[in-house]
């Protein structure tokens, strides 16, 4: 399956990471060390060179695969409580044009086409709209469905209880419900 | 929450192009005119504040790995079970209840699919609930970091 990014295709796997670029990936995801030289701590545990490293992952930025590095806020904590998923059902010759006209808006952090699962689910656009308060993502999403014309079936999902949130990790190992062998360090 | 001009340049100025150099703190430091000694002590501090999760790098789903968002429709009376049962997957990273009758929310990513969907069948084996799989089909945003504004 083809995966697009604002239209333009990419192809999965383009990038061939070797078990180092992995490796990096697993120090990375939970966070780069508050030092003075970030990068020669995470040579040391890579066994690379600090050169090494920042080669690694200014190619794996070139490439896509990251999509952005730096400051990762939690918006909950800066009082950003509300944020809500809004799903559409929009006809497919149409989702891609409506998606992109979505995707420009700022205060939107995520807009994806998304499979069907008919009859239970018949949306297939999917964004996600924060706001300090209900009040002011709703005025938002007036904004979005008179700029977008989105007369379509929608539904509003607004987060309720938060049970996780962190950044995603791509486990070294085949199990995973396995308690003793979570490993959040992402070392070997 | 009081936060000093620095504190909210540091969280709305640097949430992208983190800088790939040998000193980035000191690089960070500079831009702002300050030393780089008080950008590391305020990235600590906005850290166990828990006002940031991490200094570090968002990773394209589908670029590497598998990933996917998932959702199950459980009562309310076992919600928090299942939440606990399906947060407990390493593979897991955001986990939410929403307002509707699907009520469970939450995103898969695993190093490729084989052991993503293994994930999925194990979720449901062990809660006992069936998961719908509604992976990325087209991204229409690029993800610029989140503009915070301070009101």
């Amino acid at each position: 399956m083809d995966v697009k990014v604002t239209g333009k295709t990419l192809m999965p796997g383009l990038q061939e990471f070797d078990e180092q670029d992995w490796a990096l990936v697993r120090l990375i995801q939970t966070g780069l060390p508050i030092l003075s030289r970030p990068y020669q701590v995470l040579a040391e545990q890579t066994g690379l060179t600090e050169e090494d490293v920042i080669t690694r992952l200014k190619r794996m930025q070139q490439t896509g695969c990251i999509k952005r590095m730096g400051v990762i806020v939690r918006h909950r904590e800066l009082g950003y409580r509300a944020n809500a998923m809004v799903v559409w059902d929009v006809p497919d010759e149409l989702v891609t044009e409506t998606g992109r006209c979505l995707g420009q808006f700022e205060f939107i952090t995520l807009c994806y086409r998304r499979p069907r699962h008919l009859p239970v689910w018949p949306y297939n656009l999917f964004c996600m709209i924060h706001g300090h308060s209900r009040d002011e993502v709703l005025q938002r999403l007036g904004m979005l469905v008179e700029k977008c014309k989105l007369e379509f079936k929608y539904k509003i999902l607004f987060s309720k209880r938060c049970f996780k949130q962190r950044g995603a990790i791509y486990q070294p190992v085949q199990t995973s419900a396995d308690k003793t062998k979570i490993n959040l360090t992402g070392t070997r | 929450m009081n936060l000093n001009t620095l504190e909210k340049r540091l969280l709305n100025e640097f949430q992208r192009n983190f800088p790939l150099a040998k000193k980035p703190y000191a690089e960070i430091a500079m831009k702002l005119g300050v030393d780089e000694n008080l950008v590391l002590q305020i990235l600590e501090k906005l850290q166990s504040m828990g006002v940031i999760s991490r200094v570090g790098a968002v990773f394209e789903p589908h670029r590497i790995g598998a990933s996917t968002l998932a959702s199950m429709t459980v009562p309310e009376s076992e919600l928090i079970a299942v939440a606990d049962i399906v947060s407990s997957f390493v593979e897991v990273n955001h986990n939410y209840e929403r307002e509707h009758k699907i009520n469970l929310w939450f995103v898969v990513t695993a190093r490729d699919d084989k052991h993503l969907q293994k994930v999925i069948r194990e979720i449901e084996e062990q809660t006992g609930y069936e998961v719908m799989r509604l992976p990325m089909l087209e991204n229409y945003h690029i993800d610029l970091g989140f503009d915070l504004k301070w009101t």
